[in-house]
């Protein structure tokens, strides 16, 4: 049965496309997950009113977020080749890909932090800061905890777009799904197994989504 | 206890500077509940927020307990907040955490370990009254639960300085009243020194022992709950005094009234402390040959005495009248004859 919908499908090579493109993702969402929060924290702190408020690191942070935020994937994947080869000697590969999905989504993600936070009760700030909280309490038992159904929902999103921008590495020769669809499924003209390839990208993306929305319900007591 | 020395706050806008608080001088004591009364923009909030170095004052000195807290920084700054704590109008609980690690975050802030922390929250879970409910979150808690919830979590690390910023004015006059009994109640058993603002002249004669009006960055009126209702000296006391004495109302009542008795005279008694005890209408009636007519009366407890005010309407001969409000006048109550106007 399986057989007769996909002819052309050589499975052991979709199963290894198919965790190239894991890899690639889970890699890239811990990553991410890390340098966007540390980002949008940054952006949050530094922000108009806030604990660590300064217009010139705020200023730098968001021209960074914005200017990495603004440049289409594909072409960032181009202009990091440099960088790729340097820190990792080759530009070949599921690793050579992960340098630009995460400067392509941190920046990203750290303004769905921004935002995330900036949606905290400025009283409850203030009230830990009358009980004599650090910035470091208030960060890891205040602005974390208070903020993070959004920041688990925003950090699903972006593992979607990660999903995304995986496929289109794959073009330039990262490997995964993206990668087979195309050379395999697209050059050769073997629709079954761009087909194959697709189903399996939406699977990825059912998944993430579901246990997103999970995790965001239940952290959710308000 | 607490000295707050000209204090001055001035806020840089973009359309000039704003003085907030202007030259405020006071002295708090020990085991006192000081209430501040203002209208909002006042500078009510901003005075609070001088006491414990979430604002810093542009000029002058406040000192609780012989710590500068205008001037220390830092690690003492936030040392010496754990001793002055601060409960909110929209009660700033962490929707993220139990009531019972709402309770235990001040602990935690002040390195308290683990196991002294649970039996500690126990503690002040049954001081607060809500026993049973530490395991709930605050969205499953009604206003004044919560508003608990924060008085527990101001009491953990023992402080020295209650303060309360609005801390009923989101609730309704019952629970009002049994968020104000609880902190009473903690005054007392605790004597913990309590500094309170509000807009609601209610909450000042429940349980304040003395009150400073504020009114455009300046404390206009300074004085004992008691005497300031008896003797309201500005404008803007008067009209905070009239909030709980007077009802809406009585205005309208009483020109009403003197519509309605074109003769003889209208007169508002005012009874503080001892006097609101004795019969003086009693009195009145039996020692002079005049009509007594009741038309109002109200009395109010503070945390002194009695405070209250009776509108009666006399009427008989004129000398007999003269002689009647003299002999009120002697009798230690406040009378004011209500004139057509």
């Amino acid at each position: 049965m399986i057989e007769q919908i996909f002819p052309n499908v050589e499975w052991p090579v979709m199963w290894e496309a198919t965790y190239e493109t894991i890899y690639m993702t889970v890699i890239s969402v811990v990553i991410t997950f890390i340098l966007g929060l540390a980002l949008g924290l940054l952006l949050f702190l530094t922000s108009k009113g806030n604990l660590w408020e300064n217009k010139i690191v705020y200023a730098i942070t968001t021209a960074f977020v914005n200017i990495f935020r603004s440049i289409p994937f594909i072409i960032l994947i181009v202009l990091l080749i440099p960088f790729t080869r340097f820190l990792l000697g080759t530009i070949r590969g599921a690793d050579a890909a992960l340098p630009a999905l995460i400067i392509g989504a941190a920046p990203f993600y750290a303004r769905m932090v921004e935002i995330a936070l900036r949606e905290i009760d400025k009283g409850v700030i203030e009230a830990a800061r009358s009980m004599g909280a650090k910035v470091s309490t208030i960060v890891m038992k205040v602005l974390i905890p208070e903020s993070l159904p959004a920041l688990i929902s925003g950090i699903t999103v972006t593992a979607i777009a990660l999903v995304g921008y995986t496929a289109m590495a794959g073009v330039i020769g990262a490997g995964g799904l993206g990668n087979l669809a195309f050379l395999d499924g697209f050059q050769r003209s073997r629709d079954d197994v761009t087909l194959a390839a697709t189903i399996i990208i939406l699977v990825i993306v059912f998944i993430i989504q579901f246990f997103g929305d999970f995790f965001t319900n239940k952290l959710d007591k308000r | 206890m607490i000295t707050i020395s000209d204090v001055k706050k001035v806020f840089k806008t973009k359309s000039g500077s704003l003085t907030a608080v202007d030259n405020v001088n006071l002295e708090i004591n020990e085991g006192e509940i000081f209430g501040v009364i203002g209208y909002s923009g006042a500078g009510k909030s901003t005075l609070i927020r001088m006491l414990n170095g979430l604002e810093q004052p542009s000029e002058g000195k406040v000192d609780i307990n012989g710590k500068l807290i205008s001037s220390i920084r830092g690690g003492d700054l936030r040392k010496a907040r754990q001793k002055i704590s601060m409960i909110f109008q929209h009660f700033n609980l962490l929707w993220s955490r139990s009531v019972k690690d709402n309770i235990s975050f001040p602990l935690e802030i002040a390195g308290v370990p683990k196991q002294e922390r649970l039996k500690r929250v126990n503690e002040l879970i049954e001081l607060v009254g809500l026993e049973g409910r530490g395991d709930a979150y605050p969205s499953q808690l009604s206003g004044g639960q919560k508003q608990r919830v924060g008085i527990a979590r101001a009491l953990a690390n023992d402080p020295e300085v209650l303060l309360c910023d609005e801390a009923t004015s989101a609730l309704d006059p019952q629970t009002t009243d049994s968020i104000l009994e609880l902190l009473v109640d903690i005054n007392k058993r605790l004597g913990l020194t309590i500094v309170l603002i509000t807009h609601e002249m209610h909450v000042i004669r429940k349980i304040c022992h003395r009150v400073a009006v504020m009114e455009d960055g300046k404390v206009v009126e300074l004085g004992d709950v008691l005497d300031v209702f008896k003797q309201p000296k500005e404008q803007i006391t008067k009209r905070f005094v009239q909030q709980v004495t007077e009802p809406e109302e009585t205005k309208e009542t009483i020109a009403h009234l003197l519509e309605e008795y074109q003769d003889g005279e209208v007169v508002k008694l005012t009874f503080v402390g001892e006097s609101a005890g004795q019969p003086v209408v009693t009195n009145l009636i039996r020692s002079f040959d005049l009509q007594v007519n009741i038309l109002q009366g109200k009395i109010s407890q503070t945390q002194h005495g009695a405070y209250g005010s009776l509108f009666i309407h006399l009427h008989g001969k004129p000398d007999e009248l003269a002689r009647a409000i003299e002999f009120l006048q002697a009798a230690s109550v406040g009378v004011e004859v209500i004139t057509h106007d």
